[in-house]
């Protein structure tokens, strides 16, 4: 073996890329070639400088933000005219059998389930990084505006901040095979989400705090739309939340 | 709405390419040394990845990704009329340089300092292509030779000289740099 060859092959014994046979030849050529054994060490020496120091480079987090984007995403269905969820869970199926007593009543407690089930489910999906607003804004008055005609509904944009829940943003989000309003708070490290929805009845609902899968969903009816508030925070607070939403819209309304 | 194969296969596609976002970047850093140009390429990859993820049949996803990217600094290079050109094989003065000098003091009385981050980038930013690129890949990037020669479309075997080249190269810049600021 020349030295020239050897100069190329000592680095592919560096790197553990010769054969057995290749790489017996080149340690033979090394231990009688002074000039080449330096070499070597001195490449080995370049080697443990390098690996001890990190030469690579983190992609910044919007390019891959960018690249999540560029993906084929579930897309969001387009509201439909007709309105959202009528009633509190009266799907046509439902309403067709409204007349006819218990079976009525079975069905439509399991509907409310089925939606409650979904609710908090938007509620989850929502939590995942970057889900949770479409209109980032403390300001009410950008939020509200944001959602006119993405929904048949105009979801009541209502500034907290005051009474402890800050407004963060809203979003549309999909239930029931339906666009749906989401306005979102925050409570400390606590994601307050309030959907928001149509409905046909405008008598008033009282609040109801149920529990799925760990968080409190409460809901209750009021001049037409139907909502529905889920966090993880505890069932006090959540009810103090709803009352607070409802007095300053009580205000809004009369003032 | 996309169809949910559409979906799955975007899926499987974040699955499997997005964990190598950071070395494609860093290779993308070091074909073309500017980190705005970097991000656009790493972007344009993706997206190419993604049309022909359908006909990736392996072996390894890195090597896959890195050969796409290569294209894509390629058209860069192209735009940049200024620059001398591509990562293509241009047997320029560098493949003419002398693997080794004679006259050169013994190698091991002379311990190269630990220099920081940023200096070593620079050094290596400096080197000829093709010879950085090769240096990157088995370097930071970790790649066999095989799987270089597989991403740059070139036997293995040019993939050592260029290898023991790019290491000679760089070996004597520093070298050079640590003369000076004695």
């Amino acid at each position: 073996m020349t030295c020239d060859e050897a100069r190329i092959l000592l680095h592919a014994l560096l790197d553990n890329e010769l054969d057995a046979g290749h790489a017996r030849e080149v340690e033979a050529h090394i231990a009688g070639c002074p000039a080449c054994a330096a070499e070597l060490s001195a490449q080995r020496e370049m080697q443990r400088v390098l690996a001890d120091t990190n030469l690579r480079y983190t992609a910044p987090a919007d390019l891959r933000a960018r690249i999540e984007a560029s993906l084929p995403q579930p897309q969001r269905q387009q509201p439909s005219r007709r309105s959202v969820l009528r009633g509190f869970a009266m799907g046509s199926a439902v309403s067709a059998l409204a007349a006819s007593g218990v079976i009525a009543v079975v069905l439509r407690q399991d509907d409310q389930q089925r939606i409650l089930s979904e609710v908090v489910s938007a509620h989850l999906r929502s939590l995942q990084a970057g889900h949770l607003t479409d209109v980032v804004s403390t300001d009410q008055h950008t939020v509200k505006p944001w959602f006119n005609g993405k929904l048949d509904v105009a979801p009541p944009v209502i500034d907290l901040t005051a009474q402890g829940f800050t407004l963060v943003g809203g979003r549309l989000d999909y239930i029931d095979a339906r666009a749906i309003g989401a306005v979102v708070y925050r409570r400390r490290q606590h994601v307050i989400n309030l959907f928001v929805s149509q409905t046909a009845s405008t008598e008033h609902r009282q609040p109801k705090t149920q529990t799925m899968q760990g968080f409190n969903c409460r809901r209750w009816g009021n001049r037409g739309l139907n909502f529905w508030a889920v966090s993880d925070l505890g069932a006090d607070e959540l009810a103090e939340f709803v009352d607070k939403f409802e007095a300053a819209m009580k205000a809004n309304v009369e003032g | 709405m996309p169809a949910t194969d559409d979906l799955q296969k975007a899926r499987r596609f974040r699955e499997a390419a997005l964990p190598y976002l950071d070395d494609v970047y860093t290779l993308a850093r070091y074909l073309l040394r500017d980190a705005s140009d970097a991000e656009d390429a790493v972007q344009e990859c993706y997206l190419r990845a993604l049309k022909h993820f359908d006909s990736y049949r392996g072996p390894a996803m890195k090597p896959w990704l890195f050969a796409i990217l290569r294209n894509v600094c390629n058209a860069e290079y192209a735009r940049r009329a200024h620059r001398p050109s591509a990562i293509e094989d241009t047997p320029g003065a560098a493949e003419q340089t002398p693997l080794w000098h004679e006259t050169e003091a013994s190698p091991e009385t002379e311990v190269l300092r630990s220099r920081d981050a940023g200096a070593i980038r620079k050094l290596i930013d400096a080197l000829a292509e093709p010879f950085k690129e090769t240096f990157v890949l088995r370097e930071i990037n970790n790649l066999s030779y095989r799987e270089i020669a597989e991403a740059v479309g070139v036997p293995v075997g040019t993939v050592m000289s260029r290898l023991a080249r790019a290491r000679a190269m760089l070996r004597a810049a520093w070298m050079a740099e640590e003369e000076q600021t004695k």
